[in-house]
């Protein structure tokens, strides 16, 4: 189970996020929507630490931490229990693709290398990847990469999977190949908390759609009902201004 | 004028070049200890240790702001005054120790850059995965900071070979002082000092060919 209560982030007299409630069961799939700069990577990021929250308690799994008073410790242990998907990918450049995916299972799970890199094929094989383990970063595409960034996700076994905007920097081509990778870790019942500006992804894989508006949650709901009968204005004036822009393709 | 001494100086190399393991064996291992040092000096500072990287500032500022001849001296002749167990110390340790101290004063400001050119998505996606910050330092960052600086490295390694020169000031005989007592002895100064000019020349060429070798190497994970 994961669970946020009361996330408080200030970037010095700005208040990004402003007291977030949210909290999902396992296998459950929710996807942030929301416009630009509304804090909905930032809320990400504190999940893990990546930005650390001013105030709030979050809860991963058997771990719960009281964000003001979090130790190095609490930290590892969050990180260790979660896995993220960057907007850029943010493959090590230095590792091959099989390299990658590993990394984590020999630095901190211990595995050894030779078992670590067979549990990494694995992972390259459900990814659609296999014949690129040896490829280095810089030789593959943008929807490759990305994929890459999801194995090295999915061999945390990591009670949640965060994607921070996992399609937007990504040419039109290869945002495909990566939507259905993630669809198909959401068959899998794979936990997950997605940021993304893809409404079709929202309405046809979330369990629960959030849109956040100025540092809070305005509006939460199965997607059936937020994309069909959003209650609030700011929630109606937004997808107005995305599903117009997009319409055509993206009905 | 004169014609050059072909016979001498053909008859000279490999009496100079009995000298090439000493002059190496100091210039690798001043080497050796000074990318240790450097390193270490390195991460004080990007991790702005308090206390620590004030002491990294100032060493690097001394070290880098005295002329290398200056601290061989200061070591050599100077210390031993103070230090009584430094009166044992001889030339060939005196130059490996000064090599060490000035070079990793530089090298320590080129890897610092290097590490912080390193772009900060792969620190983030190294905590990602819960890596602590040492396991990032040292399979992530530091990794492809090496990569960045050796180009640099190995510009500084060059250059102290040739330093190591300086080692026949403090008495030590190696290939500069070998052909200082050759010259000497022969008056053929321009012959012998030509033949060890050439020499280091080729001692540079070779590395620089090792280093396109090694560069092509670090850069393979780079190729599209």
């Amino acid at each position: 189970m994961i669970a946020l209560k009361g996330i408080t982030k200030r970037f010095g007299e700005h208040t990004v996020l402003d007291g977030i409630d949210l909290s999902l069961e396992r296998g459950e799939i929710i996807v942030v929507i929301g416009p630009s700069g509304t804090g909905k990577s930032t809320l990400l990021r504190c999940v893990n630490f990546l930005e650390r929250p001013d105030a709030g308690q979050l809860t991963v799994g058997d771990l719960s931490v009281d964000a003001a008073r979090a130790t190095s410790d609490d930290i590892l242990g969050l990180r260790r229990r979660t896995a993220f998907v960057f907007q850029n990918y943010a493959l090590f450049a230095h590792k091959t693709a099989l390299e990658n995916i590993a990394e984590r299972m020999i630095v901190v799970e211990g595995l050894s290398k030779a078992e670590a890199h067979a549990r990494a094929r694995e992972i390259l094989e459900r990814i659609g990847l296999a014949d690129k383990a040896d490829a280095y970063p810089a030789a593959l595409s943008g929807g490759q990469q990305q994929r890459i960034g999801i194995g090295r996700a999915m061999a945390a076994k990591a009670e949640v999977i965060l994607f921070d905007e996992p399609t937007s920097a990504l040419d039109p081509e290869w945002v495909e190949e990566v939507l259905a990778l993630m669809k198909q870790l959401a068959a899998e019942q794979q936990t997950m908390i997605v940021v993304t500006h893809e409404m079709q992804f929202a309405r046809e894989v979330a369990d629960q759609v959030v849109f956040m508006d100025g540092g809070r949650i305005v509006e939460q709901a199965p997607p059936s009902e937020l994309f069909t009968h959003p209650r609030d204005e700011r929630t109606r004036s937004f997808l107005r201004k995305v599903l117009a822009g997009n319409a055509p393709s993206d009905a | 004028m004169q014609a050059l001494n072909l016979d001498y100086m053909v008859g000279l190399v490999p009496v100079l070049l009995g000298y090439l393991p000493l002059t190496l064996g100091m210039a690798a291992a001043g080497m050796v200890c000074a990318l240790m040092l450097s390193c270490l000096l390195a991460v004080v500072r990007v991790s702005r240790l308090p206390v620590l990287d004030q002491a990294a500032q100032l060493f690097i500022s001394f070290f880098r702001g005295t002329p290398l001849l200056v601290q061989l001296f200061l070591f050599y002749y100077g210390l031993p005054q103070f230090l009584s167990f430094l009166v044992s110390i001889n030339g060939v340790t005196a130059t490996i120790m000064g090599l060490t101290l000035h070079f990793s004063a530089y090298m320590a400001e080129s890897i610092r850059a290097a590490i912080t050119g390193i772009d900060r998505s792969q620190t983030e996606a190294a905590q990602s995965i819960g890596m602590t910050n040492a396991q990032t330092m040292r399979r992530i960052i530091l990794p492809q900071a090496t990569r960045v600086a050796t180009p640099t490295l190995m510009n500084y390694f060059i250059d102290m070979i040739k330093s190591t020169s300086l080692a026949f000031t403090l008495g030590v005989t190696e290939l500069m002082g070998a052909t200082q007592k050759e010259a000497a002895s022969s008056f053929l100064y321009f012959e012998a000092f030509l033949v060890v000019a050439v020499i280091y020349w080729i001692i540079v060429e070779a590395l620089s060919w090792c280093q396109k070798r090694l560069e092509k190497r670090l850069n393979r994970a780079y190729q599209r």
